[in-house]
This record gives C-alpha cells, structure tokens and sequence, in this order.
C-alpha cells in the first residue's frame, strides 16, 4: 500500500503538483491521467524520489520513504518510462539483470530471472537474450523495458507513458500483455498517461489531475457516473460515456441465468463489445461461453442498455 | 530580528565559486609574483620587481583600488555587466601599470634595459581576461555586439601602441627595431592565409557539390582529403619541397614566376591542400542539411538543377559552409607560422628566430599578432554564419 | 573499397617498418634529391630511435592530456560543476584560435629547451580536442537512458561509470585520436626547441640544404601520422561495433 500525503512540489513561484494525497492499494492498477503539464508526471516523480517534494510525505507499507539513500529505495521500485530508456551498450539480458546486478545477486539466480522474464515477456532467448536493444522492434523494446523492471521482483511498479511511442496495435497488445503481468505477479501498479481510453482499460483506480490538483480519484466507473468536477467529465467525454461505462463491465459479470439460442460471446468480452456485436448480427441475445466453452449464461440488449445507465 | 540573520548569512555564503578562484589566484599573483623583470640587456637573465615597488604612489594606490573593486565584483556581484565593466577596467589598469612600471624603470635614452612583463603581470591578465569572458558568456551576446566588442578593444589597444604607451616595454623594443620587417611579414602571413583559402574556396566548393550529388565519390574524395589533413604541417612543407624544387629547375617559367623548393611555394601549396577538407566536408554536409521538400517544391514549381543549386541549396547550406570557411581560416593563420621554417616567411619568421636566439620578447612579438590575428578571424566569421543561420530561420 | 584500403594500410606500414629499420637500402632512392656528395640518408643519429622518441613523447603527452581533460569534462557535466560549463566551452573555443606552434614557443622561455616544454606545449594543445568532445559526449547521452538509470536506483557514481562514460567513449577516443594526430605534427616542431624527435631530420635537411633529408622526414612523420589515425579509427569503430553505437 502506498500513502501519498499533501505532496506538494514547487519551483521558485510555480506549483507543479498542489497538495495531493491519495491512498494506492496493494495489487491494484492505478491510473493518473492528466493532460500535459497536470503534474502527472511529477507525481509519479515524486513517489520514487526522482523528484523530491517541496512538501508531504509517501508511505510505502508504512514506512516513509524518505528513511533511506533515494538510490536504494529505487532498487525496490520499478520504473519504466516512455521510449523505454534501454542502455543502447548493453545486450538484453544485460539490461535486464541491472537492478539484480546492483542488488549483489548472485549470477545463477540473475540467470534463472532473465531466463524466466524472457519466457513471460515471449522474446526467445535463443535470438534475443544477447541482442542489442537497436536490433529490436519498437514493442521488443517496451517489453524489454517492462522486463528490466521487473526483474527485481519489485512489489511497486512505476509507468510514466510507458505505451506512449507504440501504434495503436500494438499498444494493445501491450497493455494486454501489462493485465496479464499484474495477474501473475500480484505486482501494484501505477500508470501515468494522457490517454483516458488507456486509463479506463487498464485502471482498478483512476486519478484525474489538472494544474497540480487531484480532481478525483475513484474507480472509473464511479468517474463516468458522478464525475466531481466539470474537467473530469469533460476529460472522460460526455458523447460516448454510456458507451465507456459498458465497456468497464464483462460480459461474464453481467450473465443472467439461462440459455440463449443467439450468437456466442466471450465471457471476457466487454458489454461494449457485446452490444456491438448483437447489432451487426440483428440478434436480440447472445449465449455467454467461458473460456473453456462451458456456458455461463446470456444477454440481451435490453439488460446490455439496462446498464448503460448511471446509477 | 532573527529573521534578519537567517537572511544575511546564505547571502555571505553565497560567494560565486569561479569569482573566488580567480580572486584568490590574481591576489597571490599580485602579491607574491614579479609584476615585471628588469634585464640590463636583452639576453642575461631578469631581476623581479612587484606590482607595488614599480609605480609612483598614487598611480600603486590606483591600480590596487580598482584590482580590489574587480576582485570584490567577481566575489559579489552577480549582474554579468558590471562584472565585464569591471574586468575591463581591470585589464585597462593593469597594462597601464606594466607601461608606467616600464617608463619608470627605463632610464632617458637607455635603449639597452629592457623591461619585460612577469609572471604577476601575466597572471592578473589571465584572470581579469576569464572574468571577462565569464561575463561575456553570461551576457550571451548578439554576433553583432561580439564584433563591436572585438573592434573597440582592437582599437583602444592599437590606439595605445601608436600613441606609444607601451614603448619602453620589451616586447615594442624588439618591434621598434623590426618595425619594416614586421610590417612584411604581417602582409606575408595574412596574403599566405588569405591567398591558399581563396583558391580552396575556388576548388573545394565545387568538389563538395560534386560529392553531393555523386554519392560513390564521396567517401573515397573525403578520405583522400582527410588523410592529406593528417599529415602534420612541417611534413607536407618538406614533401612538397622536392617536386617544387624539381618543377622549379625543369619549367623557367615556372621559376621565373616564384615557385621554388624553398620559399613561399610549398607553403602555399601545402596549405590550400589543408584547405580542401573543411570545406568540401562542410558544402556536402550543409547540402545535406537543405529539406528535401524545399528542394522538391522548387523542382515541382520548374526550377532548373542549376536554379536550385544556386538559388535554394547553396543559399541554405551557406552557414555550414561559413563554419567550414571559419575553421579554415584559423586553421591556416595558425600553419602560416611553420611556414617560417621553409623560408615562406610570414610572423613566424619572429617565433623562430625568438626561439633559436631565446629571446622570449622576439617570440611574443611574432605569436601575439597571429593569436590576436586568428581570435579576430574565429569572432567575425561566426558571427557572420550565426546572421545568415539566423536570417534563414 | 575495404579491399584496397587493407592493401594500402599494409604497404604503408611495411614502407614504414623497411625504412626505420633499412634505411641505407632506400639510399639510391634519395640520392638523386643531393648535391655536392651529401649523404642521401640521415647520419646523424638512428631513424628508429628518432621515430620511437617522437612517439613516445606524443603518447607521454596525449595520456597525460585525457586523464586530465576527460576529469575536467566530467566535473563540468555534473551539477555541482555545471556554473563552469558556459565557461570551459568558451574556452576550449578560444583555445583554438590559438596555433600549436604558438604554445610551444611560449611554453620554451618558461621551462627552457629540450623535451619539457614540448611535452608541456602538447599536453596543453591536446587537452582541447578531448575536453570538448568529452562535454559534447556527455551532455548528448540520451535522457531516457540517464532517467532509466536513475529510475533503476543507480547512483550518480554507478550511472557515471556504468553508463555515461561507455556511451561517450566512442567521441572521447576520437577526441583522442584527433590530438594525437596535432601532436604528431606539432612534435616535429619541437625538434626546433630541441626536443628528441622526427623533426631533427627535416631540420638538419633545412639546415644543410639537403631535400633528401627533409622528404624522408617529412614521409616517416606523414606515415607515422596516418596510420596511427588509421589504427585508432578502426579502433574506435570496432569499440562501437562491440558496444552497439551506431
């Protein structure tokens, strides 16, 4: 659990980031999301001491962070930032096995980890482990990055843009591959982006900021249906919020008990995705199949519309 | 009350590092080493005598005024202007104790004592000049200010040598002795530099557009280039001597117009070979830098090859160019003093001959010149390629 | 290409390597460049050694030149040195306007002649090149990469050695190379101030009016000169190839 309390950070008369607090909870992706020069960033800075407050404090588990040698703290936290930061020197493996390296691993157990991260992050050792970072494609190379990160095995993970510098597609596929990784390592995330398609896909919690002030800060569910300020429902978009709001629930949440002879949907599925599809095909319903092809039950459009709605 | 001291002492804290060194360091100097040497003739060795015990009192007592008001500015003041100011009239202060200690130290009519600045004098110079440039950098000045500054302090310091401030120093004695030589040899070295830089122009321009446009040249003719460019400088003169020589005795022609072996000849020669790389490399570099889409709209509009190569290409690459042009220049003021060694004459003619008869004040007479020469080339020319980058912005 | 540019680094050394250790067999060759019976091949002391002194001076002075200039370059990046930066840069700019010639001659009436003040005048001349490139290396290190250093929990010391000094290696040595390559020029000038060295040969020529002596100075230094550049440039590059900086 992180605690972020009345972080304030000042250069000469400007407030970059105005008395923030908020509580992060262990194994949970949060989002900050903000347009450029919100603080977001500075924020992030600031949890990792990159960046020193001017004023509060950050609690990680209770401890103040402050209590040891800023280099030492970051060796417990990842970081991975936008245009991946690789060390163009270094192979890889290399790369990865930094921080293990800076902890005093010893070289079996860095071996076993790098092996291990290539696995999860799907880079073959065999032709990747001892390439260099310039012979990789732009998504290797955001893989790389995440991996580097993770290789301590840090309970914190920090992402300033980290999908910032990829195309659409496989932006996708990355920010899958980061659902995938928070499932598997229980690691708690926080997310620094503009993007609030990414922040919705990605985030349990969502923070909104704007000039260096916490605008909310809930799930973002709650965000679409009672945003606190106006900039929020203008940053989460009033056109399609309906829209936004069935994209955060799954199909297999949403299953009523029953059988349907409509087309089959993925329990993983969105509503949005759903409702999508039950309008191309000018059905009514849809079966809901689990992964594993045993049903879970169905939808309609009325019950998909149902809950569209706020409240 | 309390609040009064937690704001007073950052503040005497808050001495400006680089301004403390150089106090620090002119203070000793001013102090501990000779302000000038006093040699009963030209060759036997000096007597040291301080800054204090060589100016009458009020003209001591001034110079260490303003000294102390300059060391306190580099300590203190933090506007970038009133440090300049005040190294300026450091500078301004402390030559003209080196011309009084000199007056003062000359016997009337002595032409034998020679009077030389110390190490005192040297050091105080070597600061006062940092603090100034410190100064000039923080001012971060236009290009045309930079050459106004450099003209006025040309000025005043050529003004001061005709009125004859300084000429019972050392360094004018050997000058009042030469002074019909030297004006020779300056015209020497300038023609030299000027003269091998022109005709490189001429080539390497051309050779660098061909470069551009023909990509298979480009590595073997800037090779070529290069490694003519690491040859050392009294290497080539010595190389190129033998076929000059051999032209020389078997053309009468080209004997009769002035190519030798030895001489001015291979000098020449060696140094617009020098010349060829900086250019050629920065005309194909600057090309390089012109937008393609400038270069495809004029071509899209009807322009000609040649229309764009004048018109838009050569125009947008002239800054890099320039810097080409720049770094020869120096390049070849510099070289033009080796020429001194193969009989081409020019300022190093004094370096050399300072050297072989130890003569420090023979040196300086031929090295200040081509420092002062090159300094001046360096200032105008970039700001002359800093006014076009800019106009093309 | 790469071909004939192997071919000719080979003959170039081999001519080299034949006429430091034969050189009396180059006589015939020379001969006809004398008057008057001259000796067509310099007598007055063993080529070899002249060849190896000129070289040891200029690596005395370019070693001594980069522990200096590559510390004072480091200094000046880092925040607590950063209010010199402005400076050093306009320094190294002035400094060189300044002829290496002129350097050593003032260099000679404050040490007096022989090895010292070329060794002074060089380590002074060859501070610039690297110096410059060792601030222009080190300021250009890419900033995600110092950000994912700093982010990774490396410490100013770590991220220095680890990481900003191997990605401006590249630039320092040819740094390096560019003032070895002054050096080696201006060496021959310092035979002027007496100064052991190739440049006693082309000067005993200039003084004798011997052009055989002065061309085979003149070729032993121009070979010297080009294929340390050669040597050090394949260098680099093979550095850069290993590190993957292209």
């Amino acid at each position: 659990m992180i605690s972020v309390e009345n972080l304030s950070k000042q250069y000469g008369a400007t407030t970059v980031v105005d008395g923030v607090s908020m509580v992060i909870e262990r194994n949970s992706i949060t989002v900050i999301v903000g347009t450029s020069g919100s603080g977001k960033s500075t924020l992030l800075r600031m949890i990792n001491r990159l960046i020193e407050p001017t004023r509060g404090r950050v609690l990680i588990d209770g401890n103040d962070t402050t209590g040891e040698p800023a280099h030492l703290l970051r060796r417990r936290i990842g970081y991975v930032i936008q245009g991946h930061g690789l060390f163009p020197h270094r192979t890889v493996a290399e790369n990865i096995a930094t921080v293990p390296r800076l902890l005093g691993w010893d070289e079996a157990r860095i071996r076993a980890r790098v092996e291990e991260l290539l696995a999860v992050f799907q880079l073959d050792q065999g032709a990747y482990a001892g390439a260099f970072p310039h012979q990789l494609s732009g998504g290797q190379q955001q893989r790389v990055g995440v991996a580097r990160a993770l290789a301590a095995e840090p309970a914190v993970l920090l992402m300033d843009e980290p999908f910032g510098a990829l195309d659409p597609i496989i932006r996708a596929k990355a920010q899958d591959d980061l659902l995938d990784i928070q499932r598997r390592f229980g690691t708690t995330i926080v997310l620094v982006t503009h993007d609030m398609d990414e922040a919705f896909r990605l985030g349990d919690h969502v923070a909104v900021m704007s000039h260096g002030r916490l605008l909310q800060y809930d799930r973002p569910a709650v965000l679409l249906t009672h945003p606190a300020d106006p900039f929020v429902s203008r940053m989460t978009g009033v056109s399609d919020r309906a829209m936004r709001l069935l994209s955060l629930t799954t199909a297999g949440e949403a299953a009523l008990p029953g059988v349907s002879d409509g087309p089959a949907v993925a329990a993983s599925a969105s509503l949005r995705e759903v409702l999508s599809e039950l309008l191309w095909r000018g059905a009514e319903s849809a079966a809901v199949m689990d992964a594993d092809g045993t049903r879970r039950g169905y939808l309609t459009i009325a019950a998909i519309l149902e809950r569209g709605r706020p409240g | 009350m309390s609040t009064r001291t937690a704001l007073t002492v950052p503040r005497l804290r808050r001495l400006d590092p680089l301004g403390a060194l150089l106090a620090a360091a002119g203070a000793v100097a001013a102090v501990f080493l000779p302000f000038v040497v006093l040699k009963s003739n030209r060759i036997v060795p000096g007597d040291p005598r301080a800054l204090l015990e060589v100016l009458p009192a009020w003209g001591a007592l001034g110079c260490q005024v303003i000294l102390i008001c300059a060391a306190l500015a580099a300590l203190r003041v933090s506007n970038p202007r009133v440090r300049l100011g005040a190294a300026l009239l450091g500078v301004v202060a402390v030559a003209l104790a080196v011309a009084a200690a000199g007056d003062a130290l000359t016997p009337a009519g002595n032409k034998v004592v020679r009077v030389s600045p110390g190490a005192g004098f040297w050091v105080l110079l070597v600061c006062l000049g940092l603090m100034a440039t410190d100064a000039t950098t923080r001012m971060r000045p236009g290009p045309g200010l930079r050459v106004l500054l450099l003209a006025v302090s040309i000025a005043v310091a050529g003004l001061a040598l005709a009125h004859g401030t300084f000429d019972h120093l050392s360094v004018m004695r050997e000058y009042a002795v030469n002074a019909d030589r030297f004006a020779r040899e300056a015209r020497q070295h300038v023609w030299l530099a000027l003269g091998s830089l022109a005709a490189a122009v001429l080539v390497a321009l051309p050779t660098g557009i061909l470069c551009h446009r023909v990509p298979r040249l480009r590595s073997g003719v800037l090779g070529t280039l290069n490694v003519i460019q690491t040859i050392p400088a009294i290497a080539l003169f010595g190389i190129l001597m033998a076929p000059l020589g051999a032209l020389a005795a078997a053309v009468p022609l080209a004997a009769a117009l002035g190519i030798r072996g030895i001489g001015a000849a291979p000098a020449a020669v060696a140094l617009f070979l020098y010349s060829l790389l900086p250019i050629a490399a920065n005309t194909v570099a600057g090309l390089k830098r012109v937008p393609r889409a400038a270069v495809e709209a004029a071509r899209g509009m009807g322009m000609t090859s040649w229309q764009i190569l004048t018109g838009i290409e050569l125009i947008l690459a002239l800054p890099v160019i320039l810097t080409g042009i720049r770094i020869v220049l120096v390049q070849n003021i510099g070289m033009v003093t080796v020429a001194a060694l193969i009989g081409g004459g020019g300022l190093g003619t004094f370096v050399f001959q300072g050297i072989g008869q130890t003569a420090i004040d023979l040196v300086l007479l031929g090295a200040i010149p081509i420092v002062t020469l090159a300094f001046s080339a360096a200032v105008v020319l970039d700001a002359l390629a800093e006014v076009l980058d800019r106009a093309r912005q | 290409m790469p071909g004939v540019a192997a071919i000719l680094r080979f003959a170039a050394l081999a001519l080299l390597l034949a006429f430091l250790l034969m050189p009396q067999s180059f006589a015939p060759l020379f001969a006809p460049l004398t008057q008057y019976g001259a000796p067509p091949i310099y007598d007055q002391g063993n080529l070899l050694t002249l060849a190896l002194a000129h070289l040891g001076l200029v690596c005395c002075a370019a070693a001594a030149s980069t522990i200096v200039a590559v510390g004072l370059g480091i200094v000046v990046t880092r925040p607590s040195g950063a209010q010199f930066l402005p400076l050093s840069r306009t320094l190294v700019n002035i400094g060189q306007t300044f002829p290496p010639v002129a350097v050593l001659a003032v260099t000679v009436p404050l040490v007096g002649f022989g090895e010292k003040p070329t060794l002074i005048a060089l380590f002074a001349y060859g501070l610039l090149p690297i110096f410059e490139n060792t601030i222009v290396a080190l300021q250009t290190c890419p900033p995600q990469v110092l950000e994912a250093a700093s982010g990774m929990g490396m410490s100013a010391r770590q991220r220095l050695l680890s990481v900003e000094l191997p990605l401006a290696l590249p630039l320092i040595l040819e740094g390096i190379r560019l003032s070895l390559v002054i050096n080696i020029g201006t060496a021959t000038i310092g035979s002027t101030v007496a100064a052991k060295g190739l440049g006693e040969v082309i000067i005993a020529g200039l003084l004798s009016n011997n052009n055989a002596f002065i061309l085979q100075g003149g070729l032993v230094t121009g070979l010297m000169a080009i294929l340390l550049y050669d040597a050090l440039a394949g260098l680099e590059r093979r550095i850069c190839r290993t590190a993957h900086l292209e």
